[in-house]
């Protein structure tokens, strides 16, 4: 079909889809941002790569981190222009439609990707630069392996020659993965979860973990030498450039997150935003819808916390730690979250042993059970909006995982 | 019976065979004796070649399937499992686990061999990955109320003579059915789960599945120490509850129309 077929296509198709986008809203199903998208793929299949194309692109990928990262490099790109992102979560092909939808042609495109869908990304587009933070256990029951993903990764990458990947170093599936592109930039993002990388992704055997090193005990694969890092105090490095360990000072809590901005800092680097311009930038981004927000408002120091695999709540652990405040955790298990709780048994909440929590979320009995075993004081209270009131009184931190955090935002009346 | 030395209970390489939340079993087990006065101690053993030999009850939990058959290469070298339980260790083994125990199973690069503790043989099922929700009715000999687990495997398990099945599937898929009726060695009818031998308990069922049956963890311990008493402590009635929650969850999807 002819270029101009395929856009008169995509405006009809498009038409289409704010129509159902917008029904979407009126009937309270959320943002209508997929159902638009995936009502505009339906008329015109060819949606995304014509909405990707002509445009500078940068997307992020991995477990944990994505839409943090995302939100950090698009306010980077921010301070050269126009940028389309999907900062409403929507990071499969469908949501990604409709978010460039609304924005002009040509502006920078700083996308979140959901791991499964990175292969489609990079042959959709010419990609500049793709960003690979971490890749560990989550939703085992969609995603079965976690090195199937990333050999898929492997094999998008190597047959994208043009794209800049920014990868984390630290994680052996990563760094499998990332291998097979002529250019990648390292960063030294660290990876507090080791155990999905205890067999190596590229033959098998063992890897040996010696602190921050490590490599197989057979094949090639090894920690490459990082370009980029943070010091222990926050001090950014970058080899061969005098940045004089600039410090990472974000609006946003936590070491993760100072890991996840070099990341992000690397990656506004490889498309032509100065280091000191970005970081700069990247302080404006207190919240990313909802994640760190304070739960009680700004009397209250208490946040709301998105925490849904292992990797990502031995994070959020380190985080609760720094107060002495209670908890409310809330757990669901519908499809997007993974329906099977088994995870709740590799957080390590026997950190938080002698504290009291409130378990809520649909699967609030797995969670309660998991905490008795932890030596951690509980209150079970299903009803949502009971247990909120109850974590309002007595100042709580909160932390939900992907279904229960919306239903969270949406008791709190911050949310649709 | 009084025993003058802890319970020790080994997590056999939790790194390789530990994807589904299965170290929880140990937490478990740990807790279970602790509440009720009696001295335990667990082991985290990430290194085959280090492996005791002397503990009371070796747990080992699911794995993707390159661990797996690095898990099993590494303990068929070590010999530790195999020379504990010929000294009268239990064995509990979920999913990867149970597979390993078994005769043999499909590995990274063919047929791998079992620890051969178990008279059971897996293939690779010909059928879509066997993800859901597990509900386990035991053979009544064994005395356990209905096991309730979340199984995510694609392996079918032939239960051979020298082993018996744990019990009938009531949801979910279980041990499958092989393909080739040769490998059927036993065929009761009905879709079984999970095998049985001699202190040799195997199953699909994670979730962890000693956390959602009580009854389960118990008949394990009472192998090694003899008839428990009952366990006084919050524990109980929050797993009542989740057992409900999740027994009621099951069966209602299992009744739905179509």
């Amino acid at each position: 079909m002819k270029t101009r077929l395929r856009r008169l296509r995509l405006v009809v198709a498009t038409a289409l889809g704010d129509a159902a986008g917008w029904s979407s809203r009126r009937l309270g199903r959320g943002s209508g941002e997929v159902i638009a998208g995936r009502v505009i793929q339906m008329v015109a299949p060819d949606a995304l790569a014509l909405r990707l194309d002509g445009r500078p692109i940068a997307i992020v990928s991995g477990t944990n981190g994505k839409s943090t990262t995302t939100a950090l490099l698009a306010a980077a790109a921010r301070t050269r222009g126009p940028v389309a992102t999907n900062d409403k979560g929507a990071n499969m092909p469908a949501g990604i439609v409709t978010a460039l939808g609304h924005t002009a042609p040509g502006a920078t495109a700083v996308l979140e990707v959901d791991e499964g869908y990175v292969p489609a990304l990079l042959s959709a587009a010419a990609i500049d630069v793709l960003v690979l933070l971490n890749l560990s256990r989550d939703q085992l029951d969609r995603v079965a392996e976690v090195r199937k993903t990333a050999e898929r990764w492997r094999q998008g990458i190597a047959a994208s020659p043009a794209t800049t990947v920014v990868a984390n170093a630290d994680d052996p599936a990563v760094v499998f993965a990332a291998r097979s592109s002529p250019h990648v930039v390292w960063v030294a993002a660290g990876s507090n979860w080791k155990v999905d990388a205890t067999s190596c992704p590229n033959c098998g055997a063992r890897i040996h973990f010696d602190g921050a090193d490590w490599k197989c005990t057979q094949c090639d694969l090894a920690r490459p030498d990082a370009q980029w890092s943070i010091t222990a105090d926050g001090g950014l490095v970058v080899e061969g450039r005098d940045v004089g360990d600039l410090p990472v000072v974000l609006g946003v809590p936590g070491r993760h997150n100072q890991t996840n901005a070099v990341m992000a800092l690397a990656a506004a680097d490889a498309i032509g935003i100065s280091i000191r311009t970005a970081l700069d930038a990247m302080t404006s981004i207190r919240a990313i819808e909802g994640r760190y927000d304070y739960v009680w408002g700004d009397s209250s120091t208490a946040r709301l916390y998105l925490s849904k695999n292992p990797a990502g709540w031995i994070e959020i652990i380190e985080l609760l730690m720094q107060s002495t405040r209670r908890v409310l955790i809330v757990i669901n298990a519908e499809i997007a979250d993974g329906k099977d709780t088994s995870w709740l048994w590799d957080v390590p909440f026997e950190r938080l042993r002698g504290r009291q929590a409130i378990a809520s979320g649909r699967r609030c009995h797995d969670l309660a059970v998991r905490l008795l075993y932890a030596d951690v004081d509980v209150v079970t209270e299903p009803d949502l909006a009971r247990a909120l009131d109850l974590a309002r009184a007595d100042d709580r931190d909160v932390v939900a995982n992907y279904t229960a955090f919306r239903e969270v935002r949406r008791a709190l009346g911050v949310a649709r | 019976m009084t025993r003058v030395s802890a319970v020790r209970i080994a997590v056999v390489l939790p790194e390789l065979l530990g994807t589904y939340g299965d170290g929880g079993n140990g937490i478990v087990l740990e807790h279970r004796l602790r509440w009720r006065g009696i001295a335990v101690e667990r082991i985290e053993c990430g290194d085959a070649a280090a492996l005791p030999e002397t503990a009371d009850l070796y747990l080992l939990g699911g794995g993707e399937d390159r661990p797996q058959t690095l898990a099993a290469r590494e303990l068929r070298a070590s010999g530790a499992i195999n020379r504990a339980h010929s000294r009268g260790a239990v064995i509990f083994a979920v999913c990867a686990g149970y597979q390993i125990v078994g005769q043999s199973f499909p590995g990274a690069e063919g047929d791998e061999a079992g620890l051969g503790l178990l008279d059971v043989t897996t293939t690779v099922g010909a059928g879509p990955r066997a993800v859901g929700e597990l509900l386990i009715e035991p053979d009544a000999s064994l005395g356990l109320p209905l096991i309730s687990g979340f199984e995510n495997h694609q392996g079918v398990t032939a239960v051979g003579r020298d082993a018996r099945v744990l019990g009938r599937v009531l949801e979910g898929v279980g041990n499958g059915r092989p393909e080739r009726p040769a490998e059927r060695k036993t065929d009761p009818g009905a879709p079984t789960e999970g095998a049985v031998a001699e202190r040799v308990v195997a199953t699909y069922a994670h979730g962890p599945v000693l956390a959602r049956n009580p009854a389960l963890a118990d008949w394990l311990l009472a192998m090694i120490v003899g008839p428990l008493d009952p366990l006084e402590h919050e524990v109980v009635a929050a797993t009542e509850e989740l057992r409900r929650e999740r027994l009621a969850a099951t069966r209602s999807r299992s009744t739905r129309p179509g």
